[in-house]
């Protein structure tokens, strides 16, 4: 094929996605319509059927992160007086909502604050502060942590409640009916956009995988963003062909290497320290095939389930309990045959650290397959040290090769 | 000949294995990473095994300064290197504990002596040898006298702080307050040892416990580690250099492999 001629490729349409989602928000600000935060796993789907221009403080703090520029919103915070213990993704948000503007990417003052409770505990003190702080109202999604295996029923009732009360909050914040037609087509858009990504990140289980991991890291950026979109799902749909295409020709995740090794990532990524984390991989041929990101959106019910909806939501692996989690860890070796995993111990999440070390252990005792933990943070670049990190991921990389009769044995 | 280098934070360790296997030789030089402590190291070592570079066949580094050492066959991790030494040396061994001068770390063997899991201390100087050396300056001796001078404590004055900074200033007033300098060495070695049982106990330490890396020459806080391990904690001989042992028992393997 001429390259002129090619069609648009799914890391262009990625970018020009993102472009897209900030541009919408930005417009609506200048148009004086309203601008929602929402969580990263928020039911977004209330929010789009609702036309409402919304951004992921989440995503933008990784952005931001990545872009080496966190630590002048988190100083910002610190200097404000929050904790250096408080979340870093809260910081960098918090401290941009002072600023009000970055050269990563600018995004608007909030009208109105999403708040779903899935993800963790933090979510909830950080955006009733920036409630109080900014004046602005704050509609909150309860969902229970599932310390059963499932998610029980009397939860299921309470939060389909919680749902039904918060499109009552939204029509009256923009004063119009919610359209229940339109609501059942953005289910449906939503879950087959999930679908898609699940299908993408699925093969990665093809050896070798045709996706290195931390490409990954940047599709969660319209996963988070877009799921209820016809663009979204798609990039989605895109990504998977070529993925397809790239594992049914046998390619690897990278053209300069081969994939010697298959890890898991447990936890966040070190947005500030991405290429130094990716690279002390690569030198070893260790790809990270999959981490609890592509079950994290795998958010999938009947159209018009609102309980359903309300359950899938609840039942990502943050807000389930240990023994849930290690079943799916221990799947995820299985089927994806990992050779180890990669244990991010994120100063900044203490909801994942809190169960880290007895996961670990127990993955260990289940499936045998070694492991690393290491410390640092998801976007506070001073939490983590590349020596560590090196040191740490070359033991695990020798842990592997003796595993596979090598070290001269 | 074999040749394994450990260039640590604060030392140098260099060792030299004989092609029948026999280990001919180590040496410590206590300049480390960034300095040229490992070629005196390595110098040493081969004066004392009586040979020279030439007659190395295959060098292994290791340490914290492994991968800017020119001149190794092969890089590997403290990790792989103090269970290989130690299994070179010894038998049993289930559990490592290392403490060098930046980090401290528990190592889990299998019944072969591979690692099998281990855990490091977090990003901090708390529970290692810098620790230490933190408090001999304010009790004014050198390191390697903080074990005798403890051994005449008759209490444990307790240092709550783990990281060094605050434990120097805590240490201070504890001795402007009157406190015997015998008895805050043996709070400083209590200290240490509650912090690498933590370590210990996420790996789920077993016996036989074996104690490698320059705090294990510190008689009085292995004797402390044992008794908050409630286990007998074991020296490794040539304990300070067994990384660079390990290493050199690497090269000797991966040379025959190579064959
Ligand atoms: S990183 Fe952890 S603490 Fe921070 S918002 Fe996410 S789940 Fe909550």
């Amino acid at each position: 094929m001429n390259m002129n001629e090619r069609s648009v490729t799914s890391k262009e349409l990625l970018k020009k996605l993102t472009a897209l989602h900030y541009e919408g928000a930005a417009k609506a600000k200048a148009e004086g319509r309203p601008v929602v935060w929402a969580t990263s796993i928020s039911p977004q789907e209330l929010l789009e059927t609702m036309d409402l221009a919304t951004v992921y403080p989440e995503n933008h703090a990784a952005a931001i992160g990545a872009r080496k520029e966190a630590l002048v919103f988190i100083d910002e915070a610190e200097r404000d007086g929050y904790s250096q213990d408080i979340c870093s993704y809260a910081r960098v948000n918090i401290g941009y909502a002072g600023v009000g503007k970055s050269e990563a990417q600018d995004i608007p003052l909030p009208d109105l604050l999403f708040c779903c409770g899935n993800i963790c505990g933090t979510v909830i003190k950080w955006y009733e502060n920036l409630a109080k702080e900014l004046r602005v109202p704050m509609i909150f999604i309860d969902m229970p942590f599932n310390h059963s295996f499932h998610v029980p029923a009397h939860s299921r009732a309470y939060m389909r409640g919680q749902i039904e009360d918060a499109i009552e909050q939204l029509e009256a914040f923009t004063k119009r009916r919610f359209d229940r037609d339109k609501f059942s087509e953005v289910m449906r858009l939503s879950n087959a956009t999930c679908e898609w990504w699940k299908k993408a990140t699925d093969l990665a289980k093809a050896k070798p995988s045709p996706l290195n991991g931390f490409d990954m890291f940047n599709y969660m950026a319209i996963i988070v963003c877009m799921r209820g979109s016809k663009e979204g799902y798609e990039l989605f749909k895109l990504w998977h062909d070529e993925l397809a295409a790239k594992a049914a020709a046998g390619m690897g995740p990278w053209s300069s290497a081969e994939e010697k090794y298959r890890v898991m990532w447990d936890g966040i990524a070190c947005w500030p320290h991405l290429s130094t984390t990716f690279n002390a991989l690569k030198k070893h041929g260790i790809n990270m095939v999959t981490s609890s990101y592509p079950e994290s959106w795998n958010l999938r019910y009947e159209t018009n389930d609102l309980e359903g909806m309300a359950a899938a939501y609840s039942s990502i692996y943050a807000n389930r309990n240990l023994d849930y989690d290690i079943g799916y860890m221990k799947k995820l070796v299985d089927e994806f045959r990992l050779d180890g995993i990669v244990y991010h111990s994120n100063r900044s999440c203490k909801l994942m650290d809190f169960r880290q070390y007895e996961v670990q252990r127990r993955v260990g005792e289940l499936t045998g397959v070694p492991s690393v933990i290491f410390d640092g943070d998801q976007t506070d670049p001073r939490s983590f040290s590349e020596a560590q990190y090196e040191t740490r991921i070359q033991a695990l990389a020798e842990m592997m090769e003796r595993g596979k009769g090598g070290m001269g044995l | 000949m074999f040749a394994g280098i450990d260039i640590g934070s604060s030392s140098s360790k260099a060792a030299i294995i004989g092609d029948d296997g026999r280990l001919l030789s180590v040496s410590v030089h206590n300049q480390g990473a960034g300095t040229d402590g490992h070629r005196q190291a390595l110098e040493r070592a081969l004066a004392l095994a009586g040979a020279e570079r030439s007659d190395i066949r295959f060098l292994v580094a290791t340490g914290y300064g492994r991968m800017r050492y020119e001149g190794a066959d092969r890089q590997l991790t403290e990790i792989s290197c103090h269970a290989k030494g130690v299994a070179w040396l010894t038998s049993g061994a289930r559990t490592i504990i290392d403490v060098g001068g930046q980090d401290s770390k528990a190592i889990k063997l299998d019944a072969a002596g591979n690692v099998a899991n281990f855990a490091m201390n977090e990003k901090c100087a708390a529970g290692t040898g810098r620790f230490l050396e933190v408090m001999a300056r304010v009790l004014d001796c050198r390191v390697d006298e903080l074990s005798e001078i403890a051994a005449a404590s008759v209490k444990e004055v307790p240092i709550s702080s783990v990281c060094a900074v605050f434990a120097e200033s805590e240490v201070i007033s504890r001795l402007s307050s009157g406190e015997r300098p015998e008895d805050v060495a043996r709070g400083a070695h209590v200290s240490i040892a509650r912090r690498i049982a933590g370590l210990a106990g996420r790996i789920g330490c077993q016996p036989e416990i074996v104690m490698t890396g320059g705090v294990a020459l510190n008689g009085d806080a292995v004797a402390c580690l044992s008794k908050e391990l409630g286990h007998e904690v074991l020296v490794a001989p040539h304990a300070q250099a067994i990384g660079a042992v390990g290493a050199a028992a690497f090269a000797w393997e991966m040379a025959r492999a190579a064959k």
